[in-house]
């Protein structure tokens, strides 16, 4: 660790780095909020608080399942493949420090816990408009455990990933990379809305794209800045790191809509905002802010491309997860491979710096989380989908999913409402909300 | 000259569009309305206050038309908007007494004709 770092007793309480943790926490929560506001733009105003509903409901099942089952194993114990159980129910998780840490176990756990609760809730936006809100809240309790919790557990929970030398700072393969190419392997088994290629479906409010994004990038300065686990030289270099590379990526993005369309776009703003965060996540405590501007302009143009080209494919991967964080999770690993200081990190130098064996091992963890998420939502859902529909009907689908499933509207007019008895029997529902 | 209105789902509005575009029938008004036909009436809550929603989103399309094409456009309405089910909406056709197009003056049924590029 750098000079900050060292002065810091190993393993006692800081509260200073205590202190920063709580706020991160909070910080890395609020971006799920931030996130279901975001997709909820992005999608027709019939579908709009079913979508926000996904990133909520995956506060309540995410949250959970990570103090039940999750954390455990993610975090207890050094297994290769998966962690122990040791820590089931937070057994043994109090105000002592986890390792050598400095900071309680359960600021760890709960910082950890928010990783996994946007992680499930940023797949959500491959399924949106169509997929069933009870088979969404069964999906991503079984995906946070089966995906969510061994990534973890292989990129920084002691697995083997991160012992033979791959560097993961904020979640590039858990999070990023595990929830990109889930949504790929999600769109894929739910199958694309009803209207998909036939009807423009577009954004139905781009403030709160725009909003949901600038949120987003507040909180990402918790989820990278807590990254360093303390207030110390790690945090610092990747919380100024997240305010730059976004701001390169904005630029580029700028720059590839004027070419593409001559003008400047909005949801390209924001979309280039989420981008550019997702690609200094798996680096920022890895990499100096010169190279993180460098991340910022290249890192922008394969996360553009996929934007672009996806929807000519019938695969309806709706909200683009693949591209903003699939993709970019996928170069950011790459790049940390590259350009990594020991100057800068104090842990390992990249490609560029001399160590070529570094590259390696960031370009092993780019194969293996791809093809393990992957694989593992593929069979999952064709598992799910053999015992439950995981679709709405066409009927419902046309009708929404706001309507149907919560029974409630975005923007109810009030219009021809008649106040109904709490209790009144022979309720009428419009579609089938099971 | 008749005035075709025909009130629809607006998840049908599209469908609509097609296929007035395929029987030939340009120039077309929608407007987003709320009406009620006599489908289910959906119950929404909002914390402790439930309501049923008397009303429902329609679109309502208004096309005036030449006579020849008056039944052209009601079979497009009807084969665009049609589910099966209660609330798919009515077509009116009512007579029309005047028609003028802004641009050149020309009135009746050279007003409802479409332009030729």
């Amino acid at each position: 660790m750098g000079a900050l770092g060292a002065v810091l007793p190993i393993g006692q309480i800081d509260t200073g780095d205590t202190a920063w943790m709580l706020a991160a926490t909070a910080l890395v929560l609020m971006m799920t909020i931030a996130l279901g506001l975001f997709y909820a733009g992005l999608v027709r105003s019939k579908n709009t608080l079913n979508t926000f509903m996904m990133s909520v409901s995956a506060i309540a099942i995410g949250g959970v399942v990570w103090a039940l089952i999750g954390y455990s194993l993610a975090f207890d114990g050094e297994g290769a493949l998966i962690g122990g159980l040791g820590h089931v129910g937070l057994n043994g998780v109090g105000f002592e420090p986890r390792g050598d840490g400095t900071v309680p176990h359960l600021v760890f756990m709960a910082f950890q816990g928010t990783f996994a609760i946007i992680t499930a809730a940023l797949v959500s936006g491959a399924v949106v408009e169509r997929m069933r809100f009870g088979a969404w809240m069964i999906f991503a309790a079984l995906w946070s455990v089966l995906v969510y919790a061994v990534l973890a557990h292989w990129a920084f929970g002691g697995g083997w990933l991160a012992a033979q030398g791959a560097l993961d700072f904020a979640g590039g393969v858990p999070v990023e990379m595990g929830s990109g190419f889930s949504a790929l392997a999600a769109a894929l088994v739910v199958g694309a809305r009803k209207d998909y290629g036939r009807q423009a479906l577009l954004p139905h409010n781009a403030v709160y794209v725009l909003l949901g994004a600038g949120l987003l990038w507040f909180g990402w300065f918790g989820f990278n800045g807590g990254s360093g686990i303390g207030a110390n030289d790690a945090s610092v270099l990747a919380f100024v790191n997240t305010m730059l590379t976004p701001a390169a990526a904005l630029l580029t993005w700028f720059v590839l809509d004027l070419i593409r369309g001559r003008r400047v776009t909005a949801i390209g703003a924001a979309t280039s905002i989420i981008v550019g965060c997702v690609l200094i996540t798996p680096a920022g405590g890895f990499i100096s802010p010169g190279w993180a501007l460098v991340l910022g302009f290249l890192g922008a143009l394969p996360c553009y491309a996929v934007i672009v080209w996806r929807p000519r494919t019938r695969v309806d991967e709706t909200l683009d997860v693949l591209a903003a964080h699939g993709v970019a999770g996928f170069t950011g690993i790459l790049f940390l491979g590259l350009v990594a200081q020991i100057g800068w990190n104090g842990v390992a130098d990249g490609l560029f710096y001399g160590d070529a064996g570094q590259f390696w091992s960031q370009a092993l963890a780019a194969a293996v989380a791809p093809a393990y998420a992957f694989g593992v939502t593929f069979v999952l859902l064709k598992a799910m989908g053999a015992v439950m529909p995981l679709r709405a009907t066409e009927h419902d689908e046309a009708v929404g999913m706001d309507v149907v499933y919560h029974g409630e509207e975005a923007y109810a007019s009030g219009e021809g409402a008649i106040l109904v008895a709490p209790d009144a029997d022979g309720e009428v529902l419009v579609g089938d909300p099971s | 000259m008749k005035l075709v209105i025909g009130i629809v789902r607006p998840e049908k509005a599209n469908d609509v569009l097609e296929a007035l575009y395929r029987a030939e029938v340009r120039g077309v008004s929608l407007s987003r309305v709320e009406g009620h036909g006599g489908e289910l009436e959906r119950v929404e809550t909002y914390r402790g206050t439930t309501v049923k929603m008397g009303l429902s989103d329609k679109v309502r399309f208004e096309v005036a038309v030449s006579d020849a094409f008056v039944d052209p456009t009601i079979e497009a309405l009807r084969e665009g908007a049609r589910t099966g089910e209660v609330g798919d909406g009515k077509i009116f056709v009512v007579p029309l007494e005047r028609a003028v197009r802004i641009r050149t003056g020309e009135s009746d049924e050279s007003a409802v004709t479409p332009v030729v590029n």
